[in-house]
């Protein structure tokens, strides 16, 4: 299960490489409890995933974070200051991706990043930006008249134009396609290289998969699970699938022992056996195979995807329901 | 402009980078255009076509149409610059999601809202000129030299007290709903001080009606400036101690209520 950091009081933790720090977050709206007891850490140079299906408190919990939002109760620490109470200074080390922002009116690309560049202390270099998420052929261009994706990239560049350490993706790929979304991907991928730490927000689950280094799952205001792509809800220990495809005249009685025991289900002149241990498995299978001189063409294995844990772990992904 | 990437120091220094880019990007808005600078001038050419040679009673004066029509649609044309422009796109950049990706940056609120103040201020100076220079060239309305000192800060004042007023009205309104609410607040107001008509047809309790609003404020004493019998420095205590106090209503109802991020989603 999740991997929960020890429970410190955050006013003590002088931990230099906890960027963002937060332990028992609420958020009510009148009677709508929109995060409901979040605990989350994540470390410097982490690109860290918010998963969770829409209006489970992902926006909510970031706009807490960058502080555009108070919080209802809760402690939280973000670059080592409550965001309630950080100052300029502090905004000049986040950058942020708003869900669905629109560019500026009336400013071409080179223009907005003029603009926020005399925001920041210590801005990035503006065609230096604009090469990076490769917006230099458009920068004459009116913001207004990009297309979604190059719209993306221009909020991109101008949550880097100040040169963060911490960046906020809220949604940053919602209504791609899929072509858009990968070039997306490698954007993202690069911040990495360049050393920033990225807190990414997505309902689409090989999107977290696919960037992150840890992921959590939010469901309704909590979070349901923590962990890596490869161990999120204890995918690590699931059963691996084998699907063994049975020579016609053998029946599964005709299996060794011990994959007698293993049988998951049976269909279409197949087994599909459920193992943990699956070299163990396979050597067993291999030794049948060679005393009957059956060659094991069609043989399979698959392990659990990340997408069957996320629809386990978080229900109905609409109606929120548990099963 | 130079593509050096640099760094703004001063919150003075950052507002005036910020107002630059407002009025670039003003300078492409087409609708903004037309209904702060063109329309000024249009109802200008309009009046002096319809009314010619006529002389219309202003004070105690009778004035050409056109000497009349200067100063109310110079109050038409800050009232276009600010209330509407600003109001307009403060909606559109809060509801866009632009006000809440600024927010999120180091640069103080106050110095966001005074550069678009900074910004309404500079285009209604700009119209204002407009009017004054198409009046005079094309018609040979008069000018009031002496007084111009005092027609420029009743257009600042006017323009900086009506753009508080839009920060606050802004706070009910929706990119639907903004247009024809301001119609609706504006065009009465503009008929009762004097834009369109001239005061003396109208009753005395709708007159004095006028004088509670800032309108007439801005109106008034611009009318009062370019009345040829007047000398001085054509601007009222009176009318900038009203406009003032309309700002600092507005200012602590935006205060409470002004809100960064989208409306009801």
């Amino acid at each position: 299960m999740p991997t929960k950091v020890a429970p410190n009081p955050p006013t003590t933790v002088l931990d230099r490489d906890e960027v963002i720090s937060v332990r028992s977050l609420r958020r009510t709206y009148g009677t709508v409890e929109a995060v409901r007891g979040i605990d989350l850490s994540v470390r410097r140079g982490e690109i860290f995933a918010f998963l969770g299906p829409n209006g489970a408190g992902k926006t909510t919990t970031v706009e807490i974070l960058v502080g555009l939002q108070a919080r209802t109760s809760g402690e939280v620490t973000v670059l080592g200051v409550d965001p309630a109470v950080g100052g300029p200074s502090w905004r000049a080390r986040l950058g942020i991706v708003t869900q669905e922002s629109q560019p500026d009116p009336g400013l071409t690309v080179s223009d907005c990043l003029e603009l926020y560049a005399g925001y920041y202390p210590h801005p990035r270099d503006v065609q230096e930006t604009l090469a990076l998420v490769g917006l230099t052929a458009r920068r004459n261009r009116l913001g207004e008249h990009l297309s979604g994706g190059e719209r993306r990239r221009l909020d991109v560049a101008l949550a880097l134009i100040g040169d963060p350490e911490l960046v906020f993706l809220d949604e940053p790929t919602t209504g791609f396609d899929p072509a858009a979304r990968r070039a997306a991907w490698d954007m993202f991928a690069g911040l990495r290289e360049l050393g920033k730490t990225v807190f990414l927000t997505t309902h689409y689950m090989e999107e977290a998969e696919r960037l992150a280094d840890r992921i959590a799952v939010i469901r309704e205001g909590r979070i349901v699970a923590m962990g890596t792509p490869d161990a999120l809800g204890g995918r690590d220990a699931m059963e691996a699938r084998i699907s063994v495809p049975l020579p016609p005249g053998v029946t599964v009685d005709d299996l060794p022992g011990d994959l007698r025991l293993a049988v998951r289900a049976r269909r279409d002149g197949r087994v599909v056996l459920g193992v943990r241990d699956v070299r163990a498995c396979l050597e067993v299978l291999v030794g049948w195979a060679a005393e009957r001189g059956d060659d094991l063409t069609g043989l399979e294995v698959t392990r659990p995807s990340l997408e069957d844990v996320y629809i386990e772990l978080i229900g109905h992904p609409q109606g929120g329901q548990q099963r | 402009m130079s593509a050096v990437t640099r760094s703004v120091v001063g919150p003075l220094e950052l507002l005036l980078h910020q107002s630059r880019y407002e009025f670039r990007a003003f300078r492409r808005n087409r609708r903004a255009l037309v209904f702060s600078l063109l329309l000024p001038v249009l109802f200008l050419v309009v009046f002096a076509g319809v009314f010619g040679n006529g002389t219309v009673a202003l004070g105690g004066t009778r004035v050409t149409v056109a000497t009349y029509y200067v100063p109310g649609l110079m109050a038409l044309a800050v009232v276009s610059s600010s209330l509407v422009n600003l109001t307009t796109s403060v909606v559109a950049e809060r509801d866009l999601g632009v006000l809440k990706r600024r927010r999120a940056t180091p640069v103080a609120p106050w110095v966001l809202m005074g550069a678009r103040a900074l910004t309404s201020v500079r285009i209604s100076l700009l119209a204002a000129a407009l009017l004054v220079a198409v009046g005079r060239v094309v018609y040979g309305a008069y000018v009031p030299g002496d007084a111009l000192i005092g027609v420029a800060v009743t257009v600042m004042v006017g323009s900086a007290s009506l753009s508080a007023l839009g920060y606050a009205l802004s706070t009910w309104l929706t990119m639907d709903s903004v247009q024809p609410v301001l119609q609706v607040v504006v065009l009465p107001l503009y008929f009762v001080s004097g834009v369109f008509v001239p005061q003396d047809r109208l009753p005395s309790w709708l007159r004095l009606a006028a004088e509670v609003f800032p309108i007439e404020r801005i109106a008034g004493p611009l009318h009062h400036a370019f009345d040829p019998a007047v000398t001085g420095a054509g601007v009222s205590a009176v009318d900038l101690g009203v406009l003032a106090a309309w700002a600092a209503v507005a200012g602590a109802i935006a205060v409470r209520r002004f809100t960064w991020l989208p409306r009801a989603t």
